[in-house]
């Protein structure tokens, strides 16, 4: 219980002092690093990015989706396939998908399409088990992990003091 | 020239709250812990079905009061979350649980006939009984008591003349609720002595000591009862002015036709976006319950270790916290802190003379919002002591 609570707020802001949440969860601040090095140990913390929106400073950088159809393993279905592939750094996310005619979903960050049309071409397209590619690439973002990316209120429209 | 004005509304006394903000008002850079409403934005999925009933072109009236089937899911809501009994026609949909109030005394009360109301407490019932010609009677609730409206201090108050007693819970300024067990006390007294409860539980959904309980669900209460609620404070909903009232059929007709005559019916637009928020906005309330318990439990700890006691109030999304060791009565207090360090809070003064002494400090913002302004509030007190 407050292993979820914790992971609700620092979810929505990771930068947020174990004191404080101490205070909002009524929970002694030992307690909170406890619970969080727990679940850093169990995996279910596996990071603390920060959530940028490059745009703002790199007008370059792309982002593509690529639907990869793959032929299974026997005994590993596309697990080996999926090792091969996430262990690129270029790859930022990587699912396996029901239905649609494709089977992996690969994420993949570059400085220009043509990197990215290199990695694919030269990398994920030659792999033994990968049967097609097809590269969508990313024109604007809207929004990722929950949090818009566009225009933001900045102001409390309120009225300051009401009943 | 004759005195255009009526003595009854020259004589009500201008609202604190109002002078207050006049003041704040004329100020720049101003962190408020001020406010009476959510800091939320209404849930997309509730303000996206306005929207679509705009763009339906459903802009006309609606029956005077309310859409049938949104009274249909009010009555639905009711019965599931505080198991209140009241059907579709005992239901009215108001311009936000203001109008309620002011009705719900209008239809009830005659000349003479006085009124309970427990204090600290929302501004607008004392003014509304007056205008409604009633009697209003404050009652002075206190904080060894949690400001909880107590068997003894209610049988204090009552005369051959009461006719109706307001139980404000959970309460607007100190967060105070009552629990299942106090209220049926409140409940014996009131069916004894044959009286009437109007219940402002527009806060009922900010509840953080298990379920709001609403006196109108403890027996031969319901036919007693006008229960007044909305969808300002459970669903962010402030702006859409929305809310109803609930009771005996008899009294809900005759609500109907004060409505009917000053208001015509509530907003559609509001109306079609609230059935949405009763039909799938139960997980937005719980989200929303969540974060304030977070700030509640963060606000009184912090406060109590600055050395400004409070008592952690169950309810709503105020602290009530007493400043009775600085020496200042609130409204000095809470100008001298908006002066110095342009932080605004609402004197307790403001919500009945039984408000001074304490200041109403609203939860309604984030984290660092809170944090902000406490640092203020502790320098302040520096300077203080």
């Amino acid at each position: 219980m407050l292993q979820e609570k914790i992971l609700r707020n620092i979810a929505r802001n990771s930068r947020i002092s174990t004191e404080d949440l101490a205070a909002m969860l009524s929970a002694s601040p030992e307690e909170i690093r406890e619970a969080v090095a727990q679940m850093e140990k169990d995996g279910v913390i596996c990071g603390y990015p920060t959530l940028i929106n490059w745009d703002r400073i790199d007008a370059e950088r792309v982002t593509a989706l690529i639907e990869l159809k793959v032929t299974p393993e026997r005994g590993r279905g596309f697990d080996r396939a999926a090792a091969r592939i996430y262990q690129f750094d270029e790859v930022e996310s990587l699912y396996l998908m029901s239905g649609g005619g494709f089977d992996l979903t690969v994420i993949v960050h570059g400085r220009s399409m043509k990197e990215v049309a290199r990695f694919v071409a030269t990398k994920l397209a030659p792999m033994d088990d990968i049967e097609s590619t097809a590269t969508h690439f990313v024109l604007k973002k809207y929004k990722e992990y929950g949090l818009s990316l566009g225009q933001r209120k900045t102001r409390d429209e309120r009225q300051l003091i009401t009943p | 020239m004759r005195n255009p004005l009526s003595k009854t509304v020259q004589e009500l006394a201008p609202s604190g709250i109002r002078r207050f903000f006049d003041v704040a008002n004329t100020m720049d850079d101003v962190i408020s812990l001020g406010v009476g409403e959510p800091d939320f934005d209404t849930p997309w999925h509730i303000r996206e079905e306005g929207i679509y009933s705009l763009e339906q072109g459903r802009t006309f009236y609606t029956s005077n009061a309310g859409l049938a089937e949104l009274k249909r899911e009010i009555s639905r809501y009711l019965k599931r979350r505080f198991q209140l009994p009241y059907t579709e026609n005992e239901v009215l949909v108001t311009v936000g649980g203001s109008e309620a109030i002011d009705i719900a005394f209008r239809a009830m009360l005659d000349p003479g006939d006085e009124v309970i109301i427990p204090e600290p407490c929302f501004v607008s019932y004392f003014p509304c009984v007056k205008m409604a010609g009633g009697s209003p009677v404050r009652l002075a609730l206190e904080e060894k008591d949690e400001f909880k409206l107590t068997k003894e201090k209610l049988m204090s108050v009552l005369t051959d003349k009461t006719k109706i007693v307001v139980l404000p819970f959970p309460n607007n300024p100190t967060g105070a609720i009552m629990t299942g067990e106090e209220l049926r006390d409140i409940a014996t007294i009131i069916r004894e002595r044959d009286l009437f409860v109007v219940s402002d539980e527009i806060y009922s959904e900010l509840s953080y000591q298990g379920d709001h309980v609403s006196i109108a669900s403890l027996p031969g209460m319901a036919e007693r009862t006008v229960v007044i609620n909305g969808f300002s404070k459970s669903y962010a909903m402030t702006g859409w002015r929305l809310g109803y009232a609930a009771g005996p059929e008899e009294i809900i007709q005759q609500m109907i036709k004060v409505h009917q005559y000053v208001i015509m019916c509530a907003p559609t637009t509001s109306q079609y976006a609230a059935i949405e928020a009763l039909r799938h906005g139960d997980e937005d309330v719980a989200c929303m319950r969540e974060s304030y318990d977070e700030r509640r439990r963060f606000l009184v700890k912090e406060l109590n270790d600055m050395g400004i006691p409070c008592f952690e109030p169950m309810g709503a999304f105020y602290v009530f916290p007493g400043i009775h060791r600085f020496g200042m009565t609130s409204e000095e207090f809470a100008t001298s802190l908006l002066r110095q360090e342009r932080v605004a809070v609402v004197p307790g003064s403001a919500f009945g003379e039984c408000g001074e002494g304490y200041l109403r400090i609203s939860y309604a913002y984030s984290i660092e919002n809170l944090k902000l302004a406490l640092g203020k509030i502790q320098n302040f007190i520096d300077t203080l002591l």
